[in-house]
């Protein structure tokens, strides 16, 4: 984990203005930074004003599915039966993606701020902050922060002196990708193992511990603190293009970019303008072939689909991608794209967690057609099959892994079918 | 009934109340939604998603076991986009499994075989990869593990966390990798584990005591009670050549649910003793010799003549209602009474349903004997029996007894003949609960019946028979007591 790049000119920091600045970290540091001030007014409003403060933002879920933040906070019970729970998903697994990361390393106090005024506003009085275990920085980073707000009295029994309950745990995760799903993740919490549960019951109904909890990104949260002192117009203001999607996007780019690393941009910003002017553009005579837009999940987009993308949830969707976590995979000329389809599927195959039929068995399945096709002893009928499969593993599981194994077969089967057949004739090119 | 909810399923309508899922509505109009996660004993899972239907306004299916009904839903079983679905998850499930049916022994009665017979594909397209394998494990006492042909349904680790309460099973490792697994030094030996087996759906989780024991497809099936506690289990005798093989819980919602005991699921080889009396004896020149019923009857109806004092009967809680009252019909008529005595183990209850235990009395009918006026005061009538005029004895094993019978006046009802019976008068053969058919009323008061799975050896016939026809033979016409 290196030190952040400097700001390029035409990012937009907001989540990543503090990103190497090591004073940030600490409370005294973040306060003169303008920290906990929105957590302050946040405690003198009501629940319902803040909650309606971030609807009016349009802050949409960042973890991926890009559901309205507020909306979410809103299905929480007004009349309280029950505790009711926060979870921060810090579980950031997807590959492609290192957003969250960076956030919890250089800027922990937004996070807690964050997750202080979301739960304040839902009537939470317990947070659970659900740490990737392989993340052992920003746990460390996380732990001290936590620390020293307790210490001042920011959080506890009576937050801020304002009479509130807030507690912030933090609770380090044992190394799955599908503990990142929300309903896995909280059985992970209550000490199960990590599987996605069936839906309905919502979380808002059914949750951790069976009571009301809403789930909330790493990203999302940490932008709540400046919807609340800027205010949700100003969040709301901040889109370059389609008006549903507002605010800033944090995007980790990796693969065959110059610059590779986290980028804060305004929604709507473009797909083009960020590779090749914010990121420094391809590496050295190479030449873009596909980029994977979302995290590891999301369809395929070829060069030329990438290059008229633009950057927020409506954009992706008219490319027929998705937005996703902001994980942008970057691939070059050079690039095997059966090979690469076959990586991204073994990911899944490893990290299905077999509930499902479709899924685990599907999953490594289609890693076997795959990794037959590379070694030059696919069939014809391989291609149909691997298509089958994955229509067969999309939209019948519980959770999306099976749908985010298939994506990128259907898609890269769809783009780059070519070289898919190419496979069948010529001999093993790698294996 | 206004509470209830209307839906239409493959174009019929039926009413059902509300939180009922799809699957289940769906059996009241006759169509089994196959499945293999769901099991109506257990919390749903919703993970095999075998049990996928299309809704009429759902543009995916939808995995019925986990749908609740909702009024006007229409549901479709068999399109086009529904039976592709269930057809690849039947595909999934066959890639990794060994296709080894002929040597299963689950073969017969296997859901795998059974819906793959219904819906799955003629063939496969997997090819020639290696099939997954690991090898066989032994989980418990009576329980092997098969993982080659295991459908991770993980019914068997919802029963043993949410029925049976001691969560001996869990899912280890992920992906295609994943299989069942006993915690390390816990062996899958709590008292009801064998239900496991019963709702395995495929030939994964094995009992050993039948092991390589038989083909389903050869049996008799016959309902009925098990003798082996008093709780009264509703049980099926699976039996093959005349002779008990298996034993299987029978759903009783008010009984046993779909559940029951390992010890009255292993506790039948005495079905099937070969040590059986077969033929009516008669004391003759100082040992018995047989003779034919009505030889029997008759030398019985002699030693009533000259019985003098009041009969004392000792009598087995194992017998049929219908035996038991007969015989204190009997023993009232001639001014006596009689006793009985339960064998006695520890209390083994299945905490995930309410009243339902092994119980510590284990004889199936305490309830029967003691309605028919027989006490438990089992010394008072051993005590008795030195002044009894005749002393009946119904299929008791006489064990431990503190004093000998006085030969001449005993007169046994018996399946095998005790060392302490061998100077009886008479001695008549009787039927065992599985030759016979009766009621047993279990501690709640519920009397069930239970039918005759195989027949009787030699010449013996029903307790109940015999002592009816004692009673015709001592001149008691049927309403002698009444």
């Amino acid at each position: 984990m290196g030190f952040p790049h400097p700001t390029h000119p035409r990012e937009n920091p907001v989540l990543s203005r503090h990103f190497g600045e090591a004073e940030a970290r600490r409370y005294d540091g973040w306060v003169k930074r303008g920290g906990y001030r929105a957590l302050e007014k946040a405690l003198g409003m009501t629940r319902d004003q803040v909650i309606e403060e971030v609807k009016a933002s349009g802050l949409r879920g960042r973890g991926g599915a890009g559901f309205p933040a507020g909306l979410k906070w809103s299905f929480m019970p007004k009349q309280k039966t029950k505790p009711h729970y926060l979870c921060c998903n810090a579980d950031e697994s997807e590959p492609g993606t290192f957003k969250d990361r960076e956030i919890m390393r250089w800027t922990p106090h937004a996070l807690i701020e964050g997750c202080a005024i979301a739960a304040y506003a839902i009537q939470a009085e317990q947070v659970y902050i659900y740490i990737r275990g392989e993340f052992t920085e920003p746990l460390q980073v996380m732990q001290a922060a936590l620390d020293e707000v307790y210490a001042k009295g920011v959080l506890g029994a009576n937050a801020m002196g304002k009479g509130v309950r807030i507690d912030v745990t933090i609770h380090r995760g044992a190394g799955a990708y599908i503990c990142g799903e929300e309903t896995a993740l909280m059985n992970s919490i209550e000490g199960k193992r990590g599987n996605p549960r069936i839906r309905p019951p919502f979380p808002a109904a059914v949750g951790v511990f069976g009571c009301p909890t809403t789930i909330n990104n790493v990203e999302t949260l940490s932008s709540v603190p400046h919807i609340l002192s800027k205010g949700g117009a100003w969040y709301k203001g901040l889109s370059l293009s389609n008006p549903k999607s507002t605010g800033t996007k944090l995007f980790s780019i990796c693969g065959a970019i110059a610059k590779p690393g986290n980028y804060e941009v305004t929604m709507g910003f473009p797909l083009k303008e960020l590779l090749y002017e914010v990121a420094g553009g391809m590496l050295p005579g190479r030449k873009l072939k596909a980029v994977i837009p979302g995290g590891s999940s999301v369809p395929i987009l070829t060069a030329a689909e990438a290059e008229e993308t633009l950057l927020d949830y409506e954009g992706c969707v008219a490319k027929g991608t998705m937005l996703g976590s902001g994980g942008m995979i970057v691939l070059d000329d050079t690039t095997d794209m059966v090979y690469q389809v076959m990586r991204l599927a073994k990911f899944y195959a490893h990290e299905s967690c077999a509930q499902c039929t479709q899924c685990r068995e599907g999953t490594a399945w289609t890693v076997k057609i795959l990794q037959r096709l590379l070694n030059g002893e696919g069939r014809t009928e391989d291609l149909d099959l691997l298509l089958d499969l994955s229509e067969q593993m999309t939209g019948r599981t519980i959770c999306v892994l099976s749908d985010s194994c298939a994506a990128p077969v259907v898609s890269a089967m769809k783009k780059f079918r070519p070289e898919f057949e190419a496979y069948l004739t010529k001999p093993a090119s790698r294996t | 009934m206004s509470d209830l909810v209307k839906l239409t399923i493959e174009g019929r309508e039926v009413e059902v109340p509300p939180g009922t899922s799809v699957l289940e509505a769906a059996k009241l109009v006759g169509v089994l939604i196959p499945h293999y996660c769901y099991h109506p004993g257990l919390p749903v899972a919703g993970s095999c998603r075998m049990c996928l239907v299309d809704l009429e306004k759902s543009p995916k299916p939808v995995p019925s076991c986990a749908t609740p009904v909702a009024p006007g839903m229409v549901v479709k079983v068999y399109t086009e986009q529904a039976e592709a679905a269930r057809r690849a998850v039947l595909e999934f499930l066959l890639i990794n499994h060994p296709l080894d049916c002929p040597i299963c022994d689950k073969s017969g009665e296997c859901s795998l075989q059974d819906y793959t017979e219904q819906e799955g594909r003629s063939s496969g397209r997997y090819g020639d990869y290696a099939k997954r394998f690991n090898p066989v494990e032994d989980f418990g006492p009576d329980i092997l593990y098969v993982p080659n042909r295991c459908v991770l349904c993980t019914r068997c680790v919802r029963f043993m966390e949410d029925v049976a309460q001691e969560a001996t099973l869990n899912v280890e490792e992920r992906g295609d990798r994943a299989h069942i697994g006993v915690f390390d030094g816990r062996p899958l030996d709590h008292p009801w584990s064998g239900n496991v087996v019963d709702i395995c759906p495929v030939g994964s989780l094995l009992s050993k005591d039948f092991l390589n024991k038989a083909r389903v497809w050869d049996f008799d099936r016959t309902a009925s009670i098990c003798p082996g506690c008093t709780q009264g289990c509703n049980i099926v005798l699976e039996s093959r050549d005349n002779t008990v093989v298996r034993i299987k819980p029978r759903p009783n919602p008010a009984v046993n649910r779909w559940w029951m005991c390992d010890h009255g699921r292993l506790n039948y080889a005495w079905l099937n003793r070969s040590d059986r009396i077969e033929a009516p004896l008669i004391q003759r020149d100082g040992r018995l010799v047989p003779v034919d019923w009505d030889q029997a009857l008759a030398r019985f109806a002699e030693v009533i003549r000259s019985a003098k004092g009041p009969w004392v009967g000792l009598v087995s809680p194992g017998a049929s209602c219908e035996a038991l009252e007969a015989a204190a019909r009997l023993l009232k008529a001639h001014g006596g009474s009689g006793a009985f005595r339960v064998t006695e183990g520890p209390e083994a209850p299945l905490p995930g349903v309410p009243d339902l235990a092994l119980r510590k009395e284990r004889a199936p009918n305490v309830n029967g004997a003691l309605k028919a006026g027989f006490t438990r005061d089992w010394a008072a009538a051993v005590d008795a029996v030195g002044r009894a005029g005749l002393v009946l004895v119904l299929d008791e094993d006489l064990a431990g007894l503190a004093q000998p019978l006085p030969a001449d006046r005993v007169v046994y009802v018996g399946t095998v003949l005790p060392e302490a019976a061998r100077g009886a008068a008479v001695v008549l053969p009787c039927a065992n609960m599985a030759e016979e058919e009766g009621t047993f009323e279990n501690l709640r008061g519920i009397r069930q019946r239970y039918g005759q799975a195989k027949s009787p050896p030699g010449m013996a016939r029903p307790a109940a028979w015999i002592l009816g026809a004692i009673l015709e033979a001592a001149g008691h016409t049927a309403g002698a007591t009444a």
